[in-house]
């Protein structure tokens, strides 16, 4: 399934007009210890560049921006006790939620994988 | 994400290695443990000799009474004056050495002010008891407000707030108050990338949109890009100054012209106000209100985390929307409260009431006894001396520290260095850790947010030479630890009463009372 | 200047080691309009501690303590016995003079006291987790607003009329920049709290019913009624206990199905002090505990293994998530919060109960006396240690008249609720544990002298 990515680090998995998003093993390495993830409810509507969704550390709460725009289906519960898999499994095991997608032509705008690991790599 | 960390924190608690010999009792000498009471009390124990009523209580009562009694321990006198005196030695404290936390003003607590606070005119009095009754109370809160005002060079203040934050509330919904009296609606509230997160929290709270102004490379705030942003939708701006990087902004009264020119009202956070107190007045910089944290430049004591107190000072356009209560001398010289009763007729712009009663009164004899205290020329004295001393800090340090603003001059109170320099793997929380082990609390780290790895010190004027000297050298040769990647600061400190703490447990899996039985 | 150890010799060295000449070098940033040329006008030099005493100890003097004469004044703020050991402890430096726990490997001490006291108040409280304080009761009861709104998402709150009239007065100042409706309306001279009143107003909006438990005329409110109401609508109930020693004796409002439970804990350790620096209480269920303001203690392990105590769950509060944070709040009341938990250790909760049942006792003999005087008439019911008397005349003027007469007799409804002429009978009467036959005595003398 192809997968895209975001300047803000997050990932987007797309399937049809269903998505799953993460943060990157980029992310999770600079936020240290996740402690809690604040995750949206089923049914939320989306826009492009909101923040549905806080990763805290210890010393630090993240915004997680929404790489497009869609309404939620379901968030990932095993992190309610278990906030430490987007560490240890950020880009699989780590995702945060699925939205069906309503604009997936805003999915241009996104870098590759390749993109974005010559991005990071600039950081 | 938005900007992943950019403190650059991260929790490393580092290895066990160098752990001292067991003994049976677990203490070690004088550092002592200490189970918590719940561990230690048993039930129907009290250290205090009550003599039982003898009446039932009321038959209304009945179906409200509890059946047993609250599952509580209980310790005998010696257990207990034992139990906190053995708790109170894990702590560090100011009375103990240097304690140079930036932004906090961790100067000396004058013991004169404890004595006078608990004269029992001032400790034991009821805040409803009639004025008559209080005459003397009302009498201190009264000179304390004239001279907060005399020193800041404003026009009234508002007493009544319980802390730093709490005041900057009162001075934010002033300004809030002011424009709906003018009929304007403004949204936004511009705030310093580098301020305190009471000011975006507090701005936030009052229904603010907060934008942040930049900074210009030599710290301070950019004039020209605020002059650019500003405009009817604009409602004031929350300055610091001195600002969280220990920098006196010159052009503060630039800011506030300029402010006011498109109707804005600026807010100053006088955290920092040890800088100057006895030698500049806010007020001749323009500025509309500016809380006073009595718990840092008037000395009341931390306690441990609070109770602090934080008066603000208002302009003439802003007094008339100052909150209830506040005393006010009568034209026979007597001093009388203000409150809700004569309100209407008095201040009837007020926006409201900010808490019960009528301010922290024992933060307002300790705070009017250390002014009394140090007089005008004490004051100024005091300024200096706390301005000398942060920067004999940073021009002895600079070779050993980076200091990103050193370049730029002066320095004010307190003095700010980087991480820039440390050896791969090392960063500003190895250093803190390894001055707890030489003996000091360690300086303000990871704040201001601007920094990478700031490390913010604020000696005070209460410092000795001597015990900066000290300081001084502690620091220098751990900045040269960590350049030169000396592995032991990784797992420092050794010697505290706790090696360093797992703070991702405590947040992963919160454990916030105790849940054994009832002792 | 006795506080400042810098000598001259000191500041010309480390001038020499800054380069500079002189102190107001390090000033140049600051312009020259702004910078005094002298001192400040109007405030005097430096003054010797005995001066200073001096002055402040005349101050003093001037008013009347609660100890010197015959006292029963209550109203959110009482008066009970602290034993000296308390005082004494606070005053240890390593508690006086520490800061907040952030280096938590040297505040060991403040930190476990946290977390004593945070599981204290749960207790007391029957709820699951409480923090480790703010300002005060009446500050706490606006962020119990605030934190209802949160979880409920919805923006009204319904008070009850026994509410203490500052703190109705403190939440409506908040709600008027949030934008929360608050629904409140002044209490009546009735016998027994308006239960069914507070009923009638929950409704689909509402995010909380708030109760002051016992309300501000010393009436006894059926919590358990209220919840199951409140619970029914999708609602919290949050009680307010402005007297914590009541809950010697009454059931915890946490075991009576409120969700939220905040206070004054004034009573216990921290004294009159004439209004502050107090003690605010806050307890909630579990599941809400991301949603609480204020700082929190949890426990932890050090690298040792060995238990070890942080504040945590720090990313609700404002110093890191800014303008996204549960509160501004930054401090707490520290040591009030030490004071109120070595009171709280040295009672434990029998000593507790019995306190409570010896101010319940004095304030029935107070009330039993003072039913006798003619033309005063006992209001409550159910009391606890605080009731209501009504007078034939303005108690405004009954509470200076017995003033003058050196008797403490109480709170006026007047001065509570300037706008609501029909109160004005009213004064609030509390007793403690220090209340003597002989104070019951001057206060019913002095009531029949000024109602003559």
């Amino acid at each position: 399934m192809p997968r895209y990515f975001t300047q803000d680090h997050e990932w987007i998995e797309v399937d049809g007009d269903a998505g799953t998003v993460g943060i990157t093993d980029y992310a999770q390495g600079q936020l240290g210890d996740i402690t809690f993830v604040e995750l949206p409810e089923a049914g939320a509507a989306l826009k492009k560049g909101d923040a549905p969704c806080v990763v805290d550390s210890v010393k630090a709460a993240s915004d997680v921006y929404a790489p497009v725009s869609g309404t939620v289906t379901e968030s990932n519960g095993a992190l309610e006790g278990e906030p430490e898999l987007v560490n240890t499994d950020p880009e699989n095991g780590g995702w945060l939620f699925r939205l069906t997608l309503s604009d997936p032509a805003e999915l241009e705008g996104l870098m590759d994988k390749a993109a974005y690991d010559e991005y990071v790599a600039s950081l | 994400m938005n900007a992943p960390n950019a403190s650059g924190w991260r929790p490393e608690m580092g290895s066990a290695q160098g752990s001292a010999q067991a003994t049976a009792s677990g203490d070690r000498a004088l550092m002592l443990e200490e189970p918590l009471i719940f561990e230690l009390g048993r039930p129907g124990t009290c250290g205090v000799d009550i003599d039982d009523a003898a009446l039932e209580p009321l038959p209304a009562l009945g179906r409200f009474l509890r059946k047993d009694a609250p599952a509580l321990p209980g310790l005998s006198e010696p257990e207990t004056v034992r139990h906190y005196t053995r708790l109170s030695r894990q702590n560090y404290a100011i009375d103990l050495g240097p304690f140079p936390l930036g932004s906090c003003t961790m100067k000396h607590n004058p013991r004169l002010n404890e004595k006078v606070a608990r004269l029992p005119g001032f400790a034991d009095v009821h805040p409803l008891a009639p004025q008559q009754t209080v005459e003397g109370a009302l009498e201190v809160i009264n000179q304390l407000s004239h001279w907060l005002i005399e020193l800041t060079g404003m026009h009234g203040v508002a007493m009544s707030p319980k802390a730093g934050a709490h005041g900057e509330l009162c001075g934010v919904l002033c300004i809030k108050a002011a424009l709906e009296a003018r009929g304007e609606d403004r949204k936004v509230m511009l705030v310093p990338e580098s301020a305190h997160g009471t000011n975006p929290a507090t701005a936030a709270f009052a229904g603010f949109s907060i934008e942040n102004i930049p900074a210009t490379a030599d710290g301070r705030v950019d004039l020209a890009a605020l002059e650019a942003r500003l405009g009817p939708d604009v409602a004031g701006v929350m300055i610091t100054n001195p600002n969280t990087c220990g920098l006196f902004e010159r052009d503060m009264k630039k800011i506030a012209d300029a402010v006011h020119a498109v109707g804005g009202y600026v807010y100053c956070d006088g955290a920092n106000f040890n800088a100057i107190v006895g030698k500049v007045r806010p007020g001749d910089l323009g500025i509309d209100a500016m809380h006073i944290n009595l718990h840092k430049t008037f000395s009341t004591p931390h306690g441990g985390g609070g109770p602090g107190s934080g008066p603000v000072v208002l302009s003439e356009a802003l007094s008339p929307f100052g909150p209830l209560p506040f005393t006010t001398r009568t034209a026979d010289g007597s001093v009388r409260l203000v409150e809700e009763e004569n309100a209407v007729a008095e201040h009837p712009q007020a926006f409201g009431r900010m808490a019960a009663f009528h301010g922290q009164m024992g933060m307002f004899t300790r705070a009017l006894a250390y002014i009394l205290s140090h007089g005008a020329d004490g004051l100024k004295q005091v300024a200096e001396d706390a301005v000398l001393n942060a920067n004999y800090v940073l021009r002895s340090l600079e070779a050993d520290l980076d200091a990103p603003f050193g370049h730029a001059g002066s320095c004010m109170h307190e003095a700010l260095f980087s991480d820039a320099g440390l050896a791969e793997g090392f960063s500003t929380l190895d250093i803190a850790k390894g001055l707890i082990d030489e003996g000091f609390h360690p300086m303000t780290v990871y704040f201001p947010l601007v920094v990478h790895g700031a490390m913010l010190v604020e000696p005070t004027e209460t410092e000795s030479k001597a015990g900066l000297d000290r300081f001084i050298g502690s620091l220098r040769s751990l900045a040269q630890r960590a350049k030169a990647g000396d592995e032991s600061l990784k797992s420092a400190p050794h010697f505290a009463p706790r090696r360093r703490l797992d703070e991702t447990q405590a947040a992963r899996k919160p454990v916030l009372a105790w849940k054994g039985d009832a002792a | 200047m006795r506080y400042l150890p810098l000598t001259p010799a000191d500041r010309a060295e480390m001038l020499g080691v800054i380069g500079a000449a002189t102190v107001d070098d390090l000033f140049v940033d600051v312009p020259a309009e702004a910078r005094l040329p002298g001192t400040i006008p109007g405030l005097p030099n430096h003054a010797s501690e005995m001066a200073v005493e001096r002055h402040m100890t005349a101050l003093a003097a001037r008013n009347v303590s609660a100890g010197s004469a015959p006292f029963f004044l209550g109203a959110g703020a009482y008066r009970h016995h602290v034993p000296a050991s308390v005082d004494h402890l606070i005053q240890r430096g390593e508690f006086l003079t520490a800061y907040t726990p952030y280096q938590p490997e040297i505040a060991q001490g403040t930190l476990q006291v946290l977390f004593e006291f945070q599981t204290q108040v749960a207790r007391l409280f029957g709820v699951e987790v409480a923090n480790a304080s703010m300002y005060d009761g009446s500050t706490a009861a606006w962020e119990a607003v605030a934190m209802a709104t949160r979880v409920t998402k919805r923006k009204k709150a319904v008070l009850c009329s026994g509410l203490h009239p500052h703190y109705v007065s403190t939440i409506r100042t908040m709600a008027r920049f949030t934008g929360d409706v608050i629904e409140w309306a002044s209490p009546r001279l009735e016998a027994e709290p308006d239960t069914a009143g507070v009923i009638a107003a929950i409704d689909g909006e509402t995010a909380c019913v708030m109760v002051q438990y016992p309300d501000i005329l010393g009436r006894v409110t059926d919590l358990a009624a209220i919840a199951e109401a409140a619970h029914a609508a999708g609602a919290l109930l949050v009680a307010v206990v402005t007297e914590p020693v009541a809950l010697g004796l009454l059931e915890a409002p946490g075991n009576l199905g409120a969700d939220i439970v905040v206070g004054e804990g004034q009573s216990l350790g921290v004294g009159l002090q004439f209004g502050g620096p107090y003690l605010g209480l806050f307890g909630c269920r579990e599941k809400f505990v991301r949603q609480m303001p204020g700082r929190l203690c949890g426990e932890t392990v050090d690298a040792e293994g060995r238990r070890g105590y942080v504040l945590t769950l720090s990313t609700r509060e404002q110093h890191i998530r800014r303008e996204k944070a549960t509160s501004n709040i930054c401090t707490n009341a520290g040591l009030c919060a030490l004071a109120f938990s070595i009171h709280m250790t040295l009672l434990g909760g029998e000593g507790l109960a019995k306190l409570a049942r010896v101010n319940h006792s004095r304030a029935r003999q107070t009330a039993e006396r003072l039913a006798r005087v003619p033309g005063v008439k006992v209001l409550n019911s159910a009391y606890f240690n605080e009731f209501t008397v009504i007078l034939p005349k303005d108690a405004r003027d009954a509470v200076r008249a017995m003033a003058d007469r050196k008797v403490l007799g109480g709170v006026s409804l007047g001065r509570l609720y300037p706008d609501a002429p029909e109160l004005s009978g009213g004064l609030l009467v509390t007793a403690s544990e220090l209340t003597t036959d002989e104070d019951i005595e001057a206060l019913a003398a002095a009531l029949e002298g000024v109602l003559a």
